[in-house]
């Protein structure tokens, strides 16, 4: 896969930079690290009286972080001339990476306020009808039929109970 | 032989209708599981741990370990009818079964895939079965020192035999642990990089990293590719099945390498997806005629699948034994044994024999009806990818947040599962390798206790690991391991200049200097 977006130097429509992003992944994992070690010495790293302290075996992982997050940055940049060309996402390559990332947040989110059910139906329907041009009726179907499915699997023969919103106590559930 | 009485009886518990239908459950949803892109042994386990609280354990590690098997053998389907790998280690069978599927021999292609798989696979329960107790007996001495050096181990072998740059596998490693570190430190009672959010209290659990990682990581991988399923047809029909089988035994070479090689590498950690590349290179540098290979030659898919099955069916034997998965699906079900109460370990053979023999029974029965129903049911399968993406997209995202919830009844983890999957589309594509992570967040805490102990054994020393001749083995081999990457661009580079040398054919070439072993 990778293979293919250092490939992809030809860019038409421009893109992610592949070694911007590695970049700033590796930076991200250096703070990680960062984080880690604060943390830990917050918490005493050092050999308490009882044997080593809470922060002792994080701290080692923490600068285990830090040292492989500068590995890779100071990798990244000795390649920075090489990696010039190379593109990690075209423009028009990531956007339907996000008409599914966005809708999925929503989603999330519509989980936490009328519960998963409804949400369900209406992100598979409203996905369908967007994203695949598909009719009313075969969509309205797949849209209550999954919820329905899970609503039979979960509630009433494993009894697990999933977040349930307005809808689902109006019906007594 | 005390062995062999303890699998018979094991046969027993398993050759029960319930869990005979438990099984066929299992092999069914995993081979659907497998077939779908986006879910995925590790995840599709992770995803049905919660409905299997309520069963009693055995017949619940019956259902998922059948799953793992169903999964394994529908990744080749979608590789070589679709040129799609539904699981990372079928990328290998690509090579070989999509252009033999083109070439109308999709039912020659498939036969042999299963087949093999189901060998490497019973090769593997072989090993299990002889090896496990034995290995058992012998972890039963083990201290926290020799915990750890295991431990240490297996993240070493990672290290040393990932295909993708050591810093990136060190990198996510290290997160893993990081994340296993946060909550409540169960030894002082402090509160780890919680930063006063409750919500962290309980630290990260690894069954919503996989969900992310692995389901909606992928889902989002798949959107950018914009696959449009363009397949073979698959049919299979008994003529088809007994000429194949009439060709395969031809490659036994092939697949008792495949076999090796896979058995090595799911014990120690390897995994399944690397044995398969290296099986599908040995068959390559061997065989007679090289160039056939990528154009549809069928030991280039006897050589990948049989080393796959063989590694993802031995990973469970350090899960079993030791408590150390040697897969993220091992993994998961390590997961689901902590959550039944098993803890899984040398002691589990002595405590808990009817559940050890009963899932090893199981992989026996369970590989057989997995390859008669596969077998027979490709065709299925096949329309099921036939489905469009605007549909299967959407439910599978549902599939992974109900699956995220369940785990813990608790909304902020579908909230994460939506971080992992962002973070796991970039880890794909920077080729950050996903299991070193998962295991080490799921051994996070296990390793750390292993590492306090000794610690406090040795009064702070690390000398406490190299103290006898078992840990210091086991450590030492760890190293190497550990460097291996130093000793191989070592070796490469001290080739290269005895190349140049000899071409130039004045100087010796000098070995001390340019690569040390």
């Amino acid at each position: 896969m990778s293979d293919q977006s250092q490939e992809g130097a030809a860019a038409t429509g421009g893109g992610l930079m592949t070694r911007w992003v590695e970049l700033a992944v590796a930076l991200l994992i250096c703070a990680g690290g960062a984080i880690v070690v604060v943390d830990s010495l917050r918490l005493g790293a050092k050999w308490g009286s009882d044997g080593p302290e809470a922060g002792y075996f994080p701290f080692l992982i923490g600068v285990a972080l830090l040292l492989s997050g500068g590995w890779i940055v100071a990798n990244v940049l000795a390649r920075w001339r090489k990696l010039a060309g190379s593109v990690f996402v075209e423009y028009e390559r990531l956007k339907p990476v996000m008409t599914m990332l966005l809708p999925t947040i929503a989603y999330v989110v519509l989980i936490k306020l009328i519960g998963i059910y409804v949400a369900s139906a209406i992100f598979i329907g409203a996905f369908m009808v967007w994203k695949g041009k598909y009719r009313a009726l075969p969509a309205a179907s797949v849209a209550l039929g999954v919820p329905v499915a899970l609503f039979l699997l979960f509630e009433i023969w494993f009894l697990v109970p999933l977040p349930k919103g307005p809808i689902e106590h109006l019906l007594g559930y | 032989m005390e062995d062999i009485g303890n699998l018979m009886q094991g046969f027993a518990v398993a050759l029960t209708w319930k869990n005979l239908l438990f099984m066929l459950v299992g092999i069914l949803l995993g081979v659907l599981i497998g077939v779908l892109p986006g879910l995925g042994g590790a995840n599709g386990v992770a995803i049905l741990l919660p409905l299997t609280f309520s069963m009693p354990p055995t017949s619940a590690i019956i259902m998922l370990s059948c799953i793992y098997w169903g999964a394994l053998f529908g990744g080749a389907i979608t590789s070589i009818l679709f040129n799609i790998p539904g699981e990372p280690w079928s990328v290998a069978t690509t090579f070989d079964g999509y252009p033999m599927a083109q070439q109308g021999r999709a039912g020659e292609a498939m036969t042999a895939a299963f087949t093999s798989s189901f060998i490497g696979a019973f090769v593997a329960v072989l090993v299990i079965t002889f090896l496990a107790p034995l290995v058992a007996k012998f972890a039963l001495k083990f201290g926290p020192a020799e915990y750890f050096a295991v431990q240490f181990l297996t993240f070493c072998s990672f290290i040393g035999m990932s295909r993708e740059p050591p810093a990136k596998t060190i990198a996510a490693m290290m997160l893993g642990f990081a994340l296993a570190a946060v909550g409540l430190d169960t030894v002082t009672g402090q509160l780890r990089m919680t930063f006063g959010h409750t919500e962290l209290l309980q630290g990260f659990d690894f069954l919503i990293a996989v969900i992310g990682l692995f389901g909606l990581g992928e889902i989002l991988l798949t959107m950018e590719e914009g696959l449009a399923f363009k397949g073979a047809k698959g049919k299979i029909d008994l003529n088809v099945v007994l000429q194949t089988w009439k060709k395969l035994p031809r490659y036994w070479m092939t697949s008792l390498r495949g076999c090796l090689i896979g058995c090595w590498m799911g014990i120690t950690p390897g995994g399944a997806t690397p044995a398969s590349f290296m099986s599908y290179g040995m068959a390559r540098r061997m065989s007679k005629d090289r160039d056939s290979f990528g154009t549809g030659n069928i030991e280039g898919v006897v050589a990948p699948e049989t080393a796959a099955h063989a590694a993802g069916t031995s990973a469970l034997l350090p899960m079993l034994t030791l408590g150390i998965p040697g897969s993220p699906t091992a993994a998961v079900l390590l997961g689901g044994l902590l959550i039944w109460g098993l803890q899984p370990g040398p002691l589990l053979f002595v405590e808990k024999k009817e559940f050890v023999w009963g899932l090893i029974a199981s992989m026996y029965l369970g590989n057989i009806v997995g390859l008669l129903i596969v077998l027979t049911t490709v065709p299925w399968w096949a329309a099921i990818l036939r489905i469009p993406f605007s549909i299967i997209a959407p439910v599978i995202v549902v599939i992974c947040a109900v699956g995220a919830y369940t785990v813990h009844n608790n909304m902020f983890d579908v909230a994460m599962m939506l971080v992992f999957g962002v973070v796991g589309y970039f880890f794909k594509k920077l080729r950050y390798p996903l299991a070193p992570l998962v295991l080490a967040l799921v051994l996070g805490d296990m390793a750390e206790t292993a590492f306090r102990q000794s610690m406090l054994l040795s009064g702070g020393s690390v000398g406490i690991f190299w103290s006898n001749g078992l840990v210091g083995t086991i450590m030492t081999l760890a190293v190497v391991l550990l460097c291996w990457p130093l000793v191989s661009a070592g070796l490469d580079l001290w080739r290269k200049r005895l190349r140049a040398s000899e071409s130039a054919a004045d100087d010796a070439p000098d070995p001390a200097k340019a690569g040390k072993p």
